[in-house]
């Protein structure tokens, strides 16, 4: 697929020389790609889903490696790949429903798979209702014939798919890839529209004659103030510059076209201003999976300032800017530092950078960093599409479901690193153990359904 | 028009021994109105403001998109008033050279700093003490004080008081009140110029000295020391450390829009200082690595809260954040009986158009294109002062010693009568 190749590698270059602006856009650029990569993809007829799972992972690796900071890029392409999975398992469970039950075992598919016991019809019913329904209370107290039937349903699964396969096999084939790419096409709709969704509850958090403060400039943060002030809430905004690239005026000249009433401090002043201020609200650009925050340089001072002063500190962030990762020293591993001439200017400081110490060493530095890492503990409240959240429920949801999995002697991350050489059964029934926790955890609905995405790949 | 905080009418003595005369109990009063800091300008008040613009010599600006909370502070002037003043420069008879000139450096902030303006504005006062005769029919004592209060007003409007300047204008009023009277007019100028010197002297020169020393203690092989805009005795300190062979770096901290860090940091590396230049929003990242940080102070209230450039009690609050030791090093002479809790009850506005404009940067002045009635939404606010709270500072290094915040009012209280009995 030269084309998809050119595609890929044009994306790549743009990632490596940081080209590409904000997590949001860069999110869609991939899920755009990855969706010409999927539609490219030749797939074979059998093990469809890891085939088109093979190729975004290569896709996906090359993206992530080409810009590590950019988190948005390794979300979206777990959710594309999570979008394969579960598309695979609706076709495979609807395939499943409309089966006879008189089950036949194929044995022409059985070199295909693992050395899986050929189960009887009943056991085959069994099996498949209590995939289709979530489990109920009594299922789960009596705990052996529910686990007794999941290996179980994950092999009649397999032997339901050969024969499925067997069947239907051309329609099935086209079908798999028409639902995958109309889901990412939905991905690609959520993430455009995911600051409208947010807006929308701009108006439970703005009281009137609110003081806001911010830094910097979120296309989410002004999205948000504008609708409430759509909804005729006054208020007054106090927007700080955000040096060294001074996003605060673009933000203040946005907001003061709009007729709000803003004020523009620099950063110094923020803790003077902060006792006066009703509650700060900040976009990210990454939110990690114990609910830190990677954002805009500045913004743990003015986190650690709005705690002494008791003043809410609340994030806005789109989905795709969820991470399930967790973060081990983000100042440094998670930071790009930027260029110095933005603090000083080389023509005024360059006899400056002509000293040197006894070792060569020149004796000016200067740092420039684009991003801060701001403890969960700061953090009152995230507002994403899907509502607002304490920081620890953004944590709790991987947690959830990392600990789920291990308890039925599973840990998914692994799961997912075998995907690559483990034939059609463990995806079902890795598969199974998501819809399970999505019962238990109440995820029923696609847009949260990323964090099952999680983990390597 | 009303002078901000430091005024006293009238010597101490002279009152306490009328007082006593009357009773017990009226001595305490009028020790405890003393004590009360006279209130300042209330720029809110319109008709205070109008009575003022009548009586002030500079063109008040107008009262262009002022901040709210910030109406009952004097709007900042800048030095498009250099060539209005400088025109009237032969006409202002009652207005001594020096002084002129050195309302003039304020106004253009060519002297800024606490130390420099009460070092120039008290050797301006000493020549025009030496210049000044006494009119006739006239005590020198309350001719001059009255001459004295005039200047003050002058470098009042040109930019207002710091702490430190307050405190010394105080001083030497006391001391032209304590004059004896039999004294010959010369010789009372001879005395009043040697009390200037010795002032400078002892509560600046020398105290710096001592500071230094104390500091400099606190300083170890290895260290990282990290320090905030320019503050010149911290500048000493890092370089009287590194003459006397101590190995460290520093962590130069800057911020707009005065972006005064960038000449502390030539006068470091000249001197073969290996420093790290950041801008205040990277403080968070550059705090892990730092393992003391040194503040000066424009002074320090009472209730021991630090009122510095504006930035300070950020960096001192995420160094609280990060465990990181915050070493205030202010002369004595700066403290001062007040108490303020925030930084809104007293500050001093900047120039808002360098919130504004970003120099040297064409690709970031998104705010040149708005039309008069987008900019009447628009505020801009440029403070030069903000309070930090004390529970952020560890120690405090004066003359007399490294001491904790809450000592600030017993060294108030103690050593405040002592310039008063030199």
């Amino acid at each position: 697929m030269p084309d998809t190749q050119a595609l890929v590698n044009d994306f790549i270059s743009k990632l490596k020389k940081r080209k590409i602006e904000g997590s949001q856009a860069t999110a869609k650029q991939t899920a755009e790609l990855l969706r010409s990569v999927i539609s490219q993809t030749r797939v074979p007829y059998t093990n469809q889903a890891a085939a088109l799972i093979q190729s975004v992972k290569a896709v996906g690796e090359r993206l992530i490696a080409a810009n590590p900071v950019e988190l948005a890029v390794g979300n979206v392409v777990r959710r594309v790949l999570h979008i394969i999975r579960e598309e695979d398992l609706s076709l495979t469970t609807a395939a499943m429903a409309g089966l006879n039950l008189s089950a036949v075992s194929d044995d022409e598919d059985d070199a295909d798979r693992d050395n899986q016991p050929v189960l009887s019809a009943a056991a085959i019913a069994a099996a498949s209702r209590s995939t289709l329904r979530p489990p109920s209370l009594q299922t789960l107290l009596e705990d052996v014939p529910d686990s007794a039937a999941i290996p179980h349903t994950s092999s009649s699964g397999g032997d339901s798919e050969g024969k499925s396969k067997s069947a239907d096999k051309s329609s099935r084939s086209r079908k798999l890839k028409h639902d995958v790419i109309e889901a990412v096409n939905e991905l690609i709709q959520d993430i455009s529209t995911c600051h409208e969704q947010i807006a929308e509850q701009a108006v439970e958090h703005i009281h009137q004659n609110e003081v806001i403060l911010t830094l910097g400039s979120s296309r989410t943060v002004l999205e948000f103030l504008c609708a409430a002030k759509e909804k005729k809430r006054s208020f007054r905004v106090f927007v700080s510059e955000g040096a060294p690239r001074y996003q605060g005026h673009l933000l203040a000249k946005e907001l003061v076209m709009r007729g709000l009433q803003t004020t523009l401090i620099t950063d110094s002043a923020v803790f003077a201003m902060i006792s006066r201020v009703n509650m700060v609200i900040v976009g990210a650009h990454a939110v990690m999976a114990n609910g830190g925050v990677i954002a805009p340089v500045g913004l743990n001072m003015v986190a650690l300032a709005a705690q002494k002063h008791a003043v809410p500190f609340v994030v806005l962030a789109g989905s795709h800017k969820l991470c399930p990762l967790y973060p081990h020293h983000p100042e440094v591993l998670l930071n790009e530092l930027r260029s110095p001439s933005e603090l000083l200017d080389f023509g005024e400081f360059s006899d400056c950078l002509d000293f040197g110490s006894g070792i060569g060493a020149p004796l000016l530095h200067v740092v420039n960093p684009t991003f801060d890492y701001v403890q969960p503990k700061l953090v009152s409240l995230f507002i994403t599409d899907t509502g607002g959240h304490n920081p620890s429920y953004i944590g709790e949801m991987y947690r959830l479901f990392v600990v789920s999995a291990c308890g039925e002697g599973m840990n998914f991350k692994s799961e997912i690193m075998r995907t690559n050489c483990i034939a059609e059964g463990n995806f079902v029934k890795s598969s199974i153990r998501m819809r399970g926790i999505n019962f238990f955890g109440k995820l029923e609905d696609r847009k949260s359904q990323f964090f099952c995405g999680c983990g390597e790949m | 028009m009303k002078q901000p905080p430091q005024k006293k009418d009238g010597p101490p003595v002279a009152s306490s021994v009328a007082a006593s005369e009357r009773g017990v109990d009226r001595p305490v009063e009028k020790e405890r109105k003393k004590d009360l800091p006279p209130p300042r300008m209330q720029f809110d008040d319109e008709s205070r403001v109008d009575k003022a613009k009548r009586r002030s010599l500079l063109n008040q600006p107008e009262a262009r998109n002022r901040v709210e909370l910030f109406r009952h502070l004097p709007p900042h002037k800048n030095g498009s008033q250099l060539p209005y003043l400088e025109s009237k420069f032969f006409e202002l008879h009652e207005m001594h050279p020096s002084v002129y000139k050195v309302g003039l450096q304020y106004l253009t902030g060519d002297t800024s700093g606490g130390n420099a303006r009460c070092i120039a504005m008290l050797q301006a006062f000493q020549e025009a003490i030496r210049d000044y005769s006494t009119p006739p029919e006239k005590t020198l004592n309350r001719d001059l004080t009255s001459k004295i209060g005039g200047f003050v007003s002058f470098l009042i409007e040109c930019r207002p008081l710091s702490m430190s300047m307050g405190n010394a204008i105080r001083f030497l009023k006391s001391r032209i009140a304590r004059l004896p009277l039999t004294l010959s007019e010369s010789e009372a100028k001879a005395a009043l110029c040697s009390d200037i010197d010795r002032f400078i002297n002892e509560k600046i020169v020398l105290a710096d000295k001592v500071i230094l020393r104390h500091a400099a203690t606190k300083i170890r092989d290895g260290d990282v020391l990290l320090t905030y805009g320019s503050s010149c005795v911290v500048e000493m300190i890092l370089l009287y450390a590194h003459e006397i062979g101590k190995q460290f770096r520093v962590v130069v901290v800057d911020s707009r829009p005065m972006l005064e860090g960038q000449k502390q940091l030539r006068r470091l590396v000249a001197k073969g200082l290996s420093c790290t230049y950041t801008q205040l929003n990277a403080i968070s990242y550059v705090m892990h690595e730092v393992t003391r940080v040194f503040l000066g102070a424009s002074s320090i209230f009472s209730n021991g809260t630090v009122y510095s450039r504006v930035g300070t009690a950020s960096v001192a609050m995420v160094a609280h954040a990060f465990h990181v030791p915050v070493l205030v090093c202010c002369e004595a002479y700066k403290f001062h009986e007040r108490v303020q809790l925030d930084s809104i009850c007293f500050n001093e506005l900047g120039d808002p158009d360098a919130v504004s404009k970003v120099p040297g940067r064409e690709d970031v002045n998104y705010l040149d294109n708005l039309t008069d009635k987008q900019k009447e939404n628009l505020q801009l606010l440029n403070l030069k002062y903000d309070a930090t709270p004390s529970d952020y500072i560890s120690v405090i290094v004066t003359d007399y010693g490294m001491i904790p915040p809450t000592s600030v009012p017993v060294i108030v209280r103690e050593y405040r009568k002592e310039y008063l009995l030199i």
